[in-house]
């Protein structure tokens, strides 16, 4: 495969892993928790690079599930001594965000890691950076480990689907039911920081936040069905992908913030033109507007 | 040391101290609103209005940076209101989308003004992360007559922001306009982001914010010295953090501060005068010790009889 199909198969395959996750990240009202784990998932990185000295798939993820965990029960924690969510969400992210950023301009600062590459990705690089896969031939490393979380992201949601529906939108009825709402939480952020660490060679630690929540949003106002706004939150995650690389490629800048600027433009036309949600269709039908406040009383 | 010493250390020092204190006393009016997150989403959509603000006029120019940076966090708010007014979205989300948005947006434009400047981009990678040390004698006179204003903002109608907060029907009830009160607000939030956004940076500005107001909320429950100490917490942090970024060549400011602001929020935790944990340990095992007391002279008084 030429060098161009490399980075259009890795944004895609970025859209796709993250507009699944982030249809859940909506459902369940965890937007910030997204922003706060992709940014700790920063000193997970650091950490793993720090104590095995490189910087390999393996030790990635398993450094990204550590702090994204260490995130969830932290936030949980403070809250559970009377922070408030969103306060104590900003408390521990900053924190551990800034504890990564000293170490990597103190310690880690070389050419393998810099803060700069961590918060905007280098999807440029990820083609030449291949691993040898038995049966299929050389794979750049980042698609390796998209396909692998993709992968992992679509068993277990689809093994548990009933379960997820339920933990997302009546968590107190799935709890009476013995579904481990606790326990699928933190399954839940797991899935969250691998997908965000997977991500993060291509479009880097603050563009994840656009990649996951905002298709998911768009999709939102498109359906009400949970499994068409999954499939459509991939599409759109796709879509964004590969509009935002031509985008980049034509004004000649930054692939992850042009990929980041066109999940906001595909909202922005969910937000204007959808049938039953968006602002034009209520403007013209006074009783669409009507129906959909009703619906959110 | 003699770094410390030299005049215009001095100068930065005396601006991270003013933006400090500036941000925590705003902090506390944002932990109170539960908007400690806005400041979060409202610091990274400044970005993109910085870098248009640099590409306009060519090179670093702080009080029209700040003004492109109010700008486009103002947009930013606004995104914010709109989308969560008129759809379904929820606000956490709205937040999340226009932070992200914008600071792809930001990164965008970043790019191509350090293509096409050329030589001329330095000082404008240092908004992301904040450059103390690039700071000039002029841009810390900005910095010091905006962040007394915003104090002043704060201090002056400090009953007013009171009744706002904990009683807003209350405040309506006495003439109190909750959409004045409401902009004004919105405007000091805003000012106090853009001051800080070259010292600190976009991504970490809102910390300064959040943490010393959560950490006062462990010392006291009197909103008026909440503000006292979150300014005074504030204040140390960026003066600690300055110093300690200063110790090396090229390390970010930012990240310091918000390093010695989480230091103070630790000890606020574990010896909070009024919710730390120690002190919560303390008074359990005393009332526990009391119980123990009571039952065994109830046992006693009970066996004499």
């Amino acid at each position: 495969m030429g060098y161009t199909a490399w980075i259009l198969l890795t944004a895609s395959l970025v859209g796709l892993c993250c507009g699944i996750i982030g249809t859940f990240l909506i459902l369940r009202r965890m937007a910030m928790m997204a922003d706060a784990i992709s940014h700790t998932v920063l000193l997970g990185i650091v950490v793993a690079f720090l104590i095995t000295r490189e910087l390999s798939g393996i030790h990635m993820l398993i450094g990204s599930i550590i702090a994204g965990l260490l995130t969830a029960v932290l936030v949980q924690w403070f809250h559970s001594r009377g922070v408030q969510q969103d306060a104590s969400i900003g408390v521990v992210f900053t924190t551990l965000f800034a504890i990564g950023v000293i170490l990597i301009a103190t310690q880690a600062g070389n050419a393998h890691l810099d803060v700069k590459h961590a918060l905007m990705g280098e999807i440029t690089f990820v083609p030449w950076n291949i691993v040898n896969v038995p049966f299929i031939g050389g794979v750049p490393e980042a698609v390796l480990m998209l396909v692998i979380v993709l992968a992992v992201t679509l068993v277990v949601i689809l093994a548990f689907y009933k379960e997820w529906k339920l933990t997302s939108f009546d968590p107190a009825l799935a709890a009476s039911l013995g579904i481990p709402v606790v326990f699928m939480h933190y399954v839940f952020m797991s899935l969250v920081s691998v997908t965000t660490v997977a991500s993060f060679d291509a479009v880097g630690a603050i563009m994840v936040v656009a990649m996951l929540i905002t298709p998911a949003a768009a999709a939102y106002l498109w359906t009400d069905r949970l499994s068409v706004m999954l499939v459509l939150s991939g599409g759109f995650g796709i879509l964004s992908a590969i509009a935002g690389y031509y985008i980049a490629v034509w004004l000649d800048t930054s692939i992850s913030g042009s990929m980041a600027f066109a999940t906001g433009l595909v909202f922005l036309f969910s937000f204007l033109c959808s049938p039953k949600h968006g602002v034009l269709a209520k403007a013209v039908r006074p009783h669409a507007r009507h129906a959909a406040d009703k619906e959110a009383a | 040391m003699t770094l410390l010493l030299s005049p215009n250390t001095q100068w930065v020092l005396l601006s991270t101290l003013i933006l400090g204190m500036a941000a925590g006393m705003i902090g506390c009016l944002a932990y109170w609103k539960r908007q400690s997150l806005m400041s979060d989403a409202l610091s990274h959509a400044a970005l993109p209005g910085v870098v248009i603000a640099f590409a306009l006029y060519g090179s670093k120019n702080l009080p029209l940076m700040i003004l492109g940076a109010a700008i486009s966090a103002l947009a930013g708010a606004f995104f914010i209101g709109w989308i969560r007014s008129s759809s379904r979205i929820k606000e956490d989300t709205a937040m999340g989308m226009v932070l992200s948005v914008f600071f792809g947006l930001g990164i965008m434009l970043l790019t191509i003004v350090n293509r096409s400047a050329g030589g001329n981009q330095s000082g404008l990678d240092g908004f992301i992360f904040g450059q103390a040390a690039s700071m000039v004698r002029s841009d810390v006179y900005t910095m010091l007559a905006l962040g007394i204003i915003v104090m002043l903002v704060v201090f002056i109608a400090f009953k007013e922001w009171k009744l706002y907060l904990f009683d807003p029907d209350f405040a309506k009830g006495l003439g109190l306009s909750g959409r004045w009160m409401n902009a004004v607000y919105t405007f000091v939030l805003v000012l106090v982001i853009v001051i800080g956004i070259q010292a600190v940076g976009v991504i970490l500005m809102a910390a300064l914010l959040i943490i010393p107001s959560v950490s006062a909320r462990y010392w006291t429950n009197s909103f008026k010295w909440m503000i006292v100490l979150s300014a005074v917490l504030g204040g140390g942090a960026g003066v600690i953090g300055t110093m300690l970024s200063a110790a090396g060549k090229g390390w970010p400011t930012g990240p310091f501060i918000v390093a010695a602001s989480s230091a103070m929020f630790a000890v606020s935790l574990l010896f909070g005068a009024e919710k730390g944990l120690v002190v919560k340990a303390v008074q359990l095992r005393m009332q526990k010790k009391q119980l123990a007391e009571s039952w065994t002279q109830h046992a006693a008084i009970e066996e004499a009889q």
